[in-house]
């Protein structure tokens, strides 16, 4: 590549949470993130829409600061967390120790158990990892990141590898406690009735840029019967190349 | 989505033409087990009867007291060498030397893999030169040794040294490597530096396969010092066994060899040991 790799990740206090200039991201010689441009403001939950390769983990990961080979400006807030497709609990510590794993100061076990009881698994507070079940990693992981009150809660894709029944369970508790934590959230997901139910903004990335961006205009809790859902839901669907 | 295709419902075959169907009766898993003789009977049935038949072929004059004294004579001989003392200091000399062996190596080994495995650099500088060292046999290094630090406790202990050092080396250093990146990522996100990241994730990553490295270690101590005593020593299990060989004393020597024998079964319980506290997170496969 021919530019140098910049430090573009800054943090700034302002009317945004997120904004991003003119970002670039190459692997090789393709560019899977192109010039492109977004803001998020303060508390507004956004769902990330993209056919799969299109760029949207990548964008999530640029923004979680895990990928800093790119150029552009990035700002976001100082703090933010994470919930992955995988749960990354560290087996090796109980789920309380994961929950408070690098917050500042000795590990304070009541500020877990509270996060742990937000997310209703006061029960599995002093167990190691791998006897919780999927969604109840998942809903650890959710803890961990919420113990943190971030101003922006990225999530990749964190529902898709539960079942079913445990994915609307989970959808509803993040819908909750976005509701409680007023957070600014991006959900990069696959799935269009999701980020209809979740979101107050949907977004779909294309060649490397927001292709398509919209208001969710529909009042909570969301009924997927609804004729203004089902209009969108075909637009999305549309635009993803579905027919 | 041009046409429909026709429906036909498919009705199942009258009960009279349908083949019968092949079934097993499943069984509860405790009822399948083999036998009802508890585990721990058969692990001592086997051993006992092989010592058994062993003073069988002694008392029966097959196997002759120059050849292999028989079980009998070994506990007798034994007793006496607890009596006079020389069973005792033996040990503690041999256990000496194996704890200051391994803890030389021990503290060699976890500074050279660590660097080794966190820094890029130090995997240049470090891991070329061990993986050349490892595959010169550290028996064949005696008679350096022996010019090098003379007959004294030294060569001996660095002998045992030399042996630990390689598979812990080996085995942190493979472990450190191993670690999930995933993982790694995520204590990022949640905030922790280096430090944090190498003491939280990397380590104790690391440590289900430096605790394999440290019970592999104990195993090739014990296998240094069995050289190292054998070869020039005036104290410890090896140079009794030495001597013993001098006056055809086949029970000393098989008095001796029970004793590593069980210092090296004590070693491996204390490893197990650090297993299961070090590594409880850890759900195991404990076989059928």
């Amino acid at each position: 590549m021919a530019t140098g790799v910049q430090r573009t990740v800054t943090t700034r206090a302002g009317n945004t949470a997120v904004s991003v200039r003119g970002l670039t991201r190459r692997f090789g010689e393709r560019a899977v993130i192109e010039n492109l441009d977004l803001d998020i403001a303060p508390g507004q939950f956004v769902a990330l829409l993209g056919a799969s390769g299109c760029g949207k983990s990548t964008l999530l990961r640029i923004l979680a600061d895990l990928d800093r080979d790119v150029s552009g400006e990035v700002t976001v807030p100082r703090k933010r967390a994470v919930g992955f497709q995988a749960p990354r609990l560290m087996p090796w510590k109980k789920v309380w120790r994961n929950v408070v794993l690098g917050l500042p100061g000795k590990p304070d076990k009541e500020r877990a158990v509270a996060a742990l009881t937000e997310v209703g698994l006061a029960h599995r507070v002093d167990v190691w990892p791998k006897v919780l079940s999927g969604g109840e990693a998942q809903r650890a992981a959710l803890a961990r990141a919420l113990v943190r009150e971030p101003d922006l809660l990225l999530l990749d894709e964190p529902f898709s590898a539960l079942d079913a029944l445990t994915r609307i369970t989970a959808r509803g508790l993040v819908d909750e406690v976005w509701q409680r934590h007023g957070c600014a959230v991006l959900l990069v997901t696959h799935d269009v009735e999701e980020a209809l139910a979740l979101a107050d903004r949907v977004l779909v990335m294309q060649d490397g840029k927001i292709g398509y961006d919209a208001p969710v205009e529909i009042d909570r809790p969301r009924d997927v019967t609804d004729p203004e859902f089902q209009r969108l839901r075909g637009e999305l669907l549309a635009r993803l190349g579905v027919h | 989505m041009t046409t429909t295709p026709e429906r036909t419902r498919v009705q199942p075959p009258p009960s009279a033409e349908r083949t019968p169907v092949d079934t097993v009766t499943l069984v509860s898993e405790a009822d399948r087990r083999p036998g009802r003789v508890p585990r721990w009977v058969l692990k001592t049935v086997s051993p006992l009867v092989l010592v058994v038949l062993w003073q069988v072929l002694s008392s029966v004059g097959i196997l002759e007291d120059d050849t292999l004294a028989s079980p009998l004579t070994v506990v007798q001989t034994a007793a006496g060498m607890w009596e006079d003392g020389s069973l005792q200091s033996a040990v503690i000399t041999s256990v000496v030397r194996v704890l200051a062996g391994l803890g030389v190596g021990l503290v060699a080994a976890v500074v050279l893999a660590t660097l080794a495995g966190l820094f890029r650099r130090g995997e240049d500088i470090i891991d070329a030169p061990m993986q050349m060292l490892r595959t010169v046999p550290v028996i064949g290094l005696i008679p350096l040794l022996i010019i090098w630090f003379g007959i004294n406790e030294e060569p001996k202990i660095i002998l045992v040294g030399l042996a630990v050092t390689f598979p812990l080396y080996m085995n942190l250093y493979g472990g450190i490597r191993n670690v999930d990146s995933s993982l790694i990522e995520a204590a990022r996100t949640l905030g922790l530096g280096w430090f944090g990241q190498v003491r939280h994730v990397i380590l104790p990553s690391a440590m289900p396969q430096f605790l394999i490295g440290l019970r592999y270690a104990l195993g090739t101590a014990w296998l240094a010092l069995v050289f190292g005593e054998t070869i020039n020593a005036t104290s410890g299990i090896g140079y009794e066994m030495n001597k013993a060989r001098e006056f055809f004393a086949t029970d000393v020597i098989i008095v001796c060899l029970v004793l590593y024998a069980i210092l090296g079964l004590v070693a491996d319980m204390i490893v197990r040991g650090l297993e299961r506290g070090l590594l409880s997170w850890r759900p195991a496969f404990s076989g059928r």
